[in-house]
């Protein structure tokens, strides 16, 4: 084992039934240094540290902790707290019924008696110090998802551990949180932590990492130090090809200009709905790509949802075509032609256990009624062409959608909706979370159907994603419509400054 | 999360995987595997257990007899409940308990109506088809009552259906005043013993055609579909147009309609009726079929002939048992240990298991030949 | 929930009451509150302290096995065959008495030996083989049912002195008696079993509220994927619920069998259901992770005096006593279901 080692893992194999997820993979972590841990989704790298946390078994391969003779033996999440490592994972893995402070504790304190007024000082304590707003004896379930997100990671903070792994801590967390963190991450890399970062955002690893590696397809493809990697670079190291995709978006996007004129599409007024947002206009031409933008939480996706009657509709007029609809529940909106791709896509999005098939007829199956059945032969031809069409990754239109990878479950989703021909489709970051030659793919899409007249508002938390895609934008903040943005005023900049706001 | 493996000799699904493998992954493989697991003790214990004989039946007609004729015929309410139950485990994740005690409420309506709220009657006081109808609307109310709960006040299955077990029998008792009526009319236990000229029990005909009825309904109309759907992912279902709890709600009163079947042909076998004991138990055995017959107990896909093979093979066991002379009080221990041995068999983490050491030891000696 | 983020409620440190401890407050007060109603509106023997020690004395057995299915509910899952257990042992440990000339100590081995049988069994099959708990403790009901027939069809009438000293045993309460009509003056008691009763609900209680087993109860009913990361012993802890769950229907067996004297196939019939419904109206989620053993204390004496009220207003048929445990049940479930939904709602 090296001398500034903290961990080693060395040839770590792990199988699933059918599938190799790891390969061979080495990776070291030396003491004191933010190490970003990369690649596609499917790359291995919640595998990595799933079989680093004992969460999975290992199929072969070493793992060396500083200070342990010998070959670590992980088991259980149990044994890894116990050998220094604690993790952050992207999903909340806290217990909502339990109070703040016994997740801060549980599973890691001496003795079979629990101690509430120690445990709640101590809690008490670390949230004080990390700014965090929420009280020990609060129970979890209370709290915003950012604030669970931030105890998650107190908790891992206390542990006095060598290793931190943070995986892609940072995605329900606002700007000013991820700065937070960022900050709490440098002073323990001064304490000599050893910290495993995973995320999908570039900016953030250039911001806070000293060293990268990458890994594909189970495999590792390389460790680099981070002035070593320029992002073009890193990019293509994750994708395994050079990338001038990214360039080619804004080549093809003559796009972006079609159909300023035009009677609208869609029309809102004062519309608002029970999840909190504040009455809002709204309207979109046909042919038009726009998008809401705005921090998480500023209430973008609320917006989009109540025009699809996705929450309860508490208010205001829908125009469609120039006549007043009443849209009430997903399914008046369908009818009205409108598509909705959701954000959360394991959670509202796909259906598991269906196959890839009948994931994407459900949507037109709906549409078209209980009493008349699309016929075996005919769902197999619409899977089959937009299989094709999409080229969606998958055995057959007969596996379940939920063995697919990210990015090919959000094809799947997108196809449902294409098949509906809606002749408005609203996609809600329909990027997040997945592969960027993935990412690129559905910008391009989003694209050629604005050509061929189909309306679509476009989200995403990646403004330079919205900048190549749509033609107006507009800016949400607080659960509010701040402002309008289009033509010359699409620039990062001026983006930046009205959700900030202050200019006004 | 992760990529399919590109090496060709590592894939699972290989043409040259042996028949038996295949078998074994298969959803029936299970109900299948126990059907013939008890064929083959009877084969083996004494054939003449699957001879078929002809005998006069009490009013002198020739009947079928024999105890694969029992089993089909007693099998017919659990069917007809498996079938049901089935559909509210897709669309709910949760099973009904009530099935039984809301047997005895559609026997207990169904007997009240025919023998005119009389104590015994020798006539039949209403048609009666109008009397059962009448039994249906009762159990789909009810169904619509669990389903309530269920759908609407987002109870889980058990315990909302917990309520109508707790007071299904009481009711039936409540609506006959807690007497017992007894209805004499021979026309009225034509659905529960044998069409005059008939040799094959009705209730076999029953169950064929509530079992034609559903296949018609799964193929024309997507039932299936819209079931699995809800009960995988409500949140997705509603986002794509369905109203998951009209779904839920729909199919507890579709399972109100089955008990109602079900409490007819039960009630029609004797003409008679025993509020605490008519349908003891048939709730688990339900259940079972379900179980048995591939379907996860939290809901989503489903396979509706996995139950119903499921419910004639915990029939003939229930058959074979009962041949060997075990008492009807003792039957439940031993169905106990047939019932683990076959969920343990059938156990996800069981199978996952084996089928990993089976991969494992693949996928070393394929790496050996590579070096 | 969605994961959008509201940002609005940042600061919002106000101490919020737990579900659990909001469950168990409507519990006291409901109970509470019918009770009082009772005396006001009924008087006659609910003015008595005898009848409320009577509910104590009739449902020692119930007490504890409710507490039992409570933390096997806590941690998500839950356990249909306690009725049936309870039988088994009243069953065998008569058939010991009688026919084999057993005394108190061999009854109280067989009770927590078959408690302790079922609980290793089930356990393992639930916590280890991941087998839906309905099921495996579905098989356990019938397979207690049939074992019970097995024993012995006919009940079993104990004759045993050492046991009928015991059974017979009364505690007085003192300051609680009345005068009869007479103007004797009776004393008011309790049996031996309400004390071991009791004595369970306090040690389960300190259990749940100061020890790590205990809080990782709630853990694993809350989301156990994400105990199994907070470094907890999934599997172990539930494993050890279903293993207390079982040796608590044993013991509750024996106080069965203490407060009834007899081996009967129809002993703790629908008992399980009668838990089930006590731990409910005592504020215990079937999903896991709420509840407390305070509650369902209260929770199977609220189920017991509503029984008592409905029979003193009249009626006494017998329908009339499951209708009423049935009409309760919903009322929680309906009540339970409002407030949660509507907490959640708030929230977002």
């Amino acid at each position: 084992m090296r001398k500034d080692a903290v961990l080693e893992m060395h040839g770590i194999c792990k199988y699933f039934p059918g599938v190799r997820a790891l390969q061979d993979v080495d990776f070291t972590l030396r003491k004191g240094e933010i190490h970003a841990l990369m690649g596609e989704n499917g790359a291995g790298k919640s595998t990595l540290i799933k079989v680093l946390t004992g969460v999975y078994a290992k199929d072969g391969g070493e793992v060396h902790i500083e200070g342990v003779d010998g070959p670590a033996v992980i088991r259980s999440p149990q044994d890894a707290q116990n050998a220094g490592i604690s993790t952050v994972y992207q999903e909340i893995t806290l217990c909502p019924n339990l109070s703040v402070a016994e997740n801060m504790y549980i599973g890691r304190t001496e003795g079979a008696l629990t101690s509430w007024k120690k445990m709640n000082q101590g809690a008490g304590r670390i949230l004080q110090d990390l700014g965090i707003p929420a009280s020990p004896t609060q129970q979890l379930g209370s709290c915003s998802i950012a604030v669970q997100q931030m105890v998650a990671i107190a908790r891992a903070v206390d542990m006095e551990c060598k290793v931190l792994i943070l995986d892609e801590p940072t995605s329900s967390l606002d700007e000013q949180e991820v700065q937070k963190l960022f900050g709490l991450m440098r002073s323990l890399r001064k304490k000599g932590v050893g910290i495993i970062f995973v995320t999908h955002f570039l900016e953030q690893v250039y911001e806070v990492c000293d060293r990268i590696t990458v890994l594909r397809d189970g495999q590792l493809v390389g460790e680099y130090i981070i002035e070593d990697l320029p992002r073009v670079k890193l990019v293509s190291k994750m994708l395994g090809k050079e990338l001038d995709d990214m360039a080619d978006i804004k080549g093809e996007s003559g796009g972006v200009a079609i159909s300023r004129e035009g009677a609208p599409v869609l029309e809102a007024h004062d519309l608002c709905s029970n999840a909190g947002i504040k009455p809002f206009d709204f309207s979109i031409r046909k042919g038009e790509v726009n998008g809401f933008t705005g921090l998480l939480g500023s209430g973008r996706s609320e917006c989009v949802r109540a025009i699809f009657g996705a929450d309860r509709v508490t208010g205001g007029k829908v125009k469609m075509d120039g006549k007043e609809v009443r849209i009430k529940k997903p399914l008046d909106a369908m009818k009205q032609g409108i598509g909705y791709l959701p954000e959360d896509r394991k959670g509202d999005g796909i259906v598991g256990d269906l196959s890839v098939r009948e994931n994407i007829i459900l949507a037109y199956q709906v549409m078209k009624g209980f009493f008349h059945p699309v016929s075996r032969a005919q769902a197999e031809a619409f899977a089959d062409d937009y299989i094709k069409l999409l080229e969606i990754k998958t055995a057959s239109a007969d596996t379940p959608i939920k063995s697919l990878s990210g990015g090919n479950q959000q094809k799947c989703i997108l196809a449902r909706w294409l098949l509906t021909d809606p002749k408005y489709l609203i996609l809600d970051e329909p990027t997040r979370g997945i592969d960027i030659g993935t990412k690129i793919e559905i910008q391009k899409l989003v694209l050629r159907l604005a050509e061929k007249g189909t309306s679509a508002t476009f989200i995403s938390s990646e403004i330079d994603e919205m900048l190549r895609t749509c033609s107006r934008l507009v800016v949400m903040r607080d659960r509010k419509a701040v402002g309008e943005l289009s033509g010359e005023d699409l620039t990062q900049a001026k983006i930046m400054a009205t959700i900030a706001g202050g200019d006004e | 999360m992760m990529t399919p493996v590109k090496n060709p000799e590592i894939k699972v699904k290989q043409p040259g995987e042996s028949f038996f493998k295949r078998l074994v992954r298969q959803q029936l493989f299970i109900p299948f595997a126990a059907l013939a697991l008890l064929v083959i003790f009877n084969l083996i214990a004494d054939p003449s257990f699957f001879a078929v004989t002809i005998k006069e039946n009490s009013l002198g007609n020739p009947v079928l007899s024999g105890n694969i004729i029992s089993v089909l015929d007693n099998a017919s309410e659990l069917v007809i409940l498996a079938i049901g139950m089935t559909l509210v485990t897709a669309s709910s994740g949760g099973q009904d308990i009530s099935v039984g005690a809301t047997m005895a409420i559609a026997g207990s309506v169904i007997l009240r109506m025919v023998c005119g709220g009389q104590v015994t009657a020798d006539t039949l006081q209403m048609p009666l088809f109008l009397a059962v109808l009448v039994g249906i609307v009762v159990t789909a109310l009810f169904g619509a009552f669990n389903g309530t709960l269920v759908a609407y006040f987002k109870i889980q299955p058990m315990v909302a259906t917990l309520i109508m077990f707790t007071a299904g029998r009481s009711i039936a008792a409540w609506i006959n005043n807690n007497q017992l009526p007894i209805m004499n009319d021979i026309s009225f236990k034509y659905a529960g013993t044998f069409l005059p000229g008939i040799p094959v029990p009705t209730p076999i005909f029953i169950t064929a055609f509530v079992i034609l009825l559903f296949w018609l309904v799964l193929k024309f109309t997507t039932l299936g579909l819209y079931t699995q759907s809800v009960g995988i992912n409500a949140n997705s279902s509603r986002l794509n147009g369905l109203d998951p709890q009209k779904i839920k709600l729909l199919t507890y009163v579709i399972l109100g309609v089955c008990v109602a079947v079900a409490g007819f042909i039960r009630v029609s076998r004797s003409g008679s009726i025993n509020y605490s004991r008519i349908a003891e138990n048939i709730e688990m055995d339900a259940i079972l079929a379900v179980a048995l017959g591939g379907n996860a107990l939290s809901g989503g896909k489903f396979n509706i002939y996995g139950s119903i093979l499921g419910a004639y093979v915990i029939q003939f066991l229930t058959t074979t048992l009962y041949k060997y002379e075990v008492p009807s009080t003792a039957l439940p221990a031993y169905k106990a240990v047939v019932v683990i041995l076959l969920v343990v068999l059938s156990a996800p983490v069981v199978r996952s298991k084996m089928a990993n050491l089976r991969f494992r030891a693949k996928a070393g000696s394929t790496a050996k030949e590579a070096k | 929930m969605t994961t959008t983020v509201s940002k609005a409620p940042r600061l919002k440190a106000h101490r919020e009451i737990s579900d659990t401890n909001l469950l168990l407050t409507i519990t006291v007060l409901v109970f509470f509150a019918l009770y009082l109603s009772a005396i006001f509106f009924l008087g006659g023997g609910f003015t008595k302290p005898q009848n409320f020690l009577n509910i104590l004395n009739n449902n020692a057995s119930l007490i504890v096995l409710s507490c039992g299915m409570s933390i096997v509910m806590i941690t998500g899952g839950i356990d249909i065959s306690v009725g049936a257990v309870t039988s088994l042992v009243c069953m065998a440990s008569a058939v010991n008495l009688e026919q084999q000339g057993g005394g108190m100590l061999t009854v109280l081995l067989i009770g927590l030996g078959i408690g302790l049988a079922f609980g290793l069994v089930q356990g393992y099959l639930v916590a280890y083989l991941e087998i839906q708990p309905f099921i495996v403790s579905l098989a356990g009901m019938f397979f207690a049912k049939g074992m019970t027939t097995i024993v012995s069809k006919e009940p079993v009438r104990v004759t045993n002195e050492g046991f009928l000293a015991v059974k017979d045993t009364r505690i007085i309460v003192p300051g609680l008696g009345s005068n009869n009509k007479l103007g004797q003056y009776i004393p008011a008691y309790v049996e031996v079993g309400v004390v071991i009763a009791l004595l369970a609900v306090v040690l389960l209680f300190c259990l749940l509220r100061w020890t790590k087993l205990g809080r990782s109860f709630y853990a694993v009913g809350g989301n156990n994927q994400s105990a199994n990361m907070l470094g907890i012993n999934v599997r172990r802890t539930k494993f050890l619920a279903h293993v207390l769950c079982s040796l608590l229907a044993g013991l509750g067996g024996i106080l069965y069998f203490l407060h009834v004297g007899s081996g009967d196939v129809a002993n703790g019939a629908g008992d399980e259901m009668n838990a089930i419904a006590s731990s409910i109206i005592g504020g215990t989620l079937l999903t896991g992770g709420v509840g407390n053993v305070a509650g369902t204390f209260f929770g199977v004496m609220s189920l017991n005096t509503i029984k008592r009220i409905v029979s003193s207003l009249g009626f006494d048929e017998a329908w009339w006593s499951n209708i009423t445990v049935a009409a309760m049940l919903c009322l929680f479930l309906v009540i339970q279901s409002i407030v949660l939904l509507r907490k959640n709602t708030a929230k977002q």
